[in-house]
């Protein structure tokens, strides 16, 4: 199945709905933090996070809709939590302040590569959103690089801290490069160069910085199965979270 | 140098210019009881902001649809700021942010009463957003007038922000109320139990005390806790029963005379209870703020580690 122009369908959509499932995790995470972050200036960043990264799966998901006509809180709210394709890494709790950070970082630089790749991409509506999104992560990388840099090697408990938060995020974060079903396709059609080659640019631009603020990378395997709705429990657990009130009278109005 | 000022002409003047509807700077000379009033004014509604996240903000992880989880995000996020905003007013008076938060955590600080009630489902974030922060406005709307400088500016843009809060909160509350049966039930059980709890937000009935009468003379409120509390309810009984909800209270009416709601008081006692520690979610509120506070603590230390090595 392919577009008029020559963009495979299928492949296309698969991409979407994990570009906005990710979006959509990773938002709602970040929201846990509103109230609760270590200082007010980071619980007002993480909650403008957090709704930024709502709004950028909110565009993702808009997009899903004009080829399937599915619409975004349906999508959002009224699947199965088996039938999401983030990547676990997304899913994970959000941990101490010094794991979100890692894991905001990590993912940052991601947002940074493939938004780059797509904004390339010959199928136009892609292209358009991507540089929409590139605009407000640039926010998003300024924050999150400057926390790495700051907390990296601070004090000796945020040193250790953070180190700890690598530890685990790194495997994870290598998670979100997993090939997506038909892949193969949207790189033949030029929509991106495929995740390996994202991997590879976004392993350039983390390893200076994360070795700049003396944390080291760890060597563990990368953390697949996301893409293949292979999930942790979490991921249960948050989508139980994200649907309870929808779920009272779905498709009322809220 | 010039003839001394007596204590007595400093005040004078300082009374005069407050009568002149002047605003007081923060270098300016004042009466140290005013500093203290306003230190201890501006704290609590800084605290208020920061506690008054947590009913609310308990509800972002479950909100239902997209734009509902945006805009409470949003919303609460604007409580952290305005909470930011405030405490630096009250920094300009001579106390750090830091005393401030160390006092509201050992539980010598107030806050807003209201934000130690429960919010056990959905429909309490449209009411608080539509109820609350109307009673919130109509309090800071007379707030602007202040005589101190900092918090009237602070009022200003609160109150530009909170009338989007009530526009939110009656959007929600609108829905629910034109919606399911159980959305209906939802909505009705959310005021029923908010009503009193907001009616106390204005404060005691005035008995006109010395503390009274000060504040308004230093211009510091420019009205008494019934006035404010009657022009809230004025206000929003009726857009309550526009909706089709009702109002727990069997005398309340109109009065044609004086052109105002007369309505039940709520219960005093209650108050009383409630702001000496002993209400419904008081030992929540500040313990889930104390943990907040003790699990942020390595950030703050790193980041103030890294400010002295780079001013090195």
């Amino acid at each position: 199945m392919s577009t008029s122009d020559g963009i495979p369908t299928q492949a296309l959509e698969t991409l979407l709905l994990a570009l906005a499932d990710d979006e959509l995790m990773l938002g709602h995470r970040n929201a846990e933090w509103t109230g609760y972050a270590p200082l007010i200036e980071e619980d007002i960043a993480f909650s403008n996070i957090a709704q930024d990264e709502l709004g950028h799966s909110l565009a993702w998901f808009t997009l899903y809709q004009q080829l399937s006509n599915k619409k975004p809180d349906s999508l959002a709210f009224e699947r199965e939590w088996s039938d999401y394709t983030c990547c676990r890494f997304v899913t994970y709790p959000k941990g101490d302040f010094a794991y979100t950070v890692v894991r905001q970082y990590l993912f940052d630089e991601a947002e940074q590569v493939r938004l780059r790749a797509f904004s390339l991409s010959p199928y136009e509506p892609i292209r358009d959103v991507s540089a929409k999104i590139l605009r407000e992560e640039a926010y998003h990388l300024m924050h999150s690089q400057g926390l790495i840099e700051r907390l990296g090697d601070a004090t000796e408990e945020s040193h250790r801290r953070m180190q700890a938060a690598l530890n685990d995020a790194f495997p994870q974060a290598l998670g979100m490069f997993e090939a997506l079903e038909g892949e193969d396709e949207l790189i033949s059609s030029g929509i991106f160069g495929g995740n390996a080659k994202l991997r590879d640019e976004w392993l350039g631009r983390v390893q200076p910085v994360l070795e700049n603020a003396t944390l080291l990378i760890p060597g563990a395997p990368a953390d697949f199965g996301g893409r293949k709705r292979n999930h942790v429990e979490y991921l249960q657990q948050l989508v139980d979270d994200l649907q309870s009130v929808y779920k009272i009278a779905p498709g009322a109005k809220w | 140098m010039n003839s001394q000022v007596t204590a007595e002409d400093q005040l004078a003047r300082f009374e005069e210019r407050v009568a002149r509807g002047e605003k007081v700077e923060p270098g300016d000379w004042m009466p140290d009881e005013y500093r203290k009033s306003l230190i201890r004014m501006i704290g609590q509604h800084a605290h208020s902001e920061i506690v008054g996240q947590l009913p609310e903000g308990k509800w972002i992880p479950y909100a239902p649809g997209f734009r509902r989880k945006l805009t409470l995000i949003a919303k609460v996020q604007d409580e952290a700021g305005h909470g930011q905003l405030l405490y630096r007013a009250a920094e300009t008076l001579g106390k750090s942010r830091e005393e401030m938060l160390e006092e509201l955590l050992a539980g010598k600080a107030k806050y807003a009463n209201v934000f130690n009630y429960p919010t056990p489902s959905w429909a309490d974030v449209g009411v608080i957003g539509w109820l609350v922060d109307m009673a919130a406005v109509v309090n800071q709307t007379m707030l602007q007038q202040t005589s101190f400088g900092p918090y009237a500016r602070a009022m200003k843009r609160i109150c530009y922000e909170e009338s989007f809060h009530i526009k939110q909160g009656y959007d929600l509350v609108a829905t629910l109320a034109k919606g399911t049966p159980e959305q209906k039930a939802m909505v009705q059980g959310a005021i029923d139990r908010w009503w009193y709890p907001t009616l106390m937000m204005s404060g005691p009935p005035d008995n006109l005390s010395a503390h009274t009468l000060q504040s308004l003379k230093w211009r510091i409120k420019t009205k008494t806790n019934e006035q404010v509390r009657q022009e809230y309810v004025d206000l929003i009984v009726p857009q309550i029963r526009a909706l089709g909800l009702t109002i727990p209270d069997r005398d309340l009416k109109y009065d044609e005379k004086s052109e105002h709601w007369s309505y039940t008081q709520p219960d005093w006692e209650e108050l009383k209870r409630v702001v000496n520690g002993d209400g419904p979610m008081n030992k929540e509120r500040l313990a889930v703020r104390r943990k907040a506070h003790e699990d942020g603590r390595w950030v703050r230390e790193a980041l103030a580690a890294k400010r002295k090595e780079v001013a090195a």
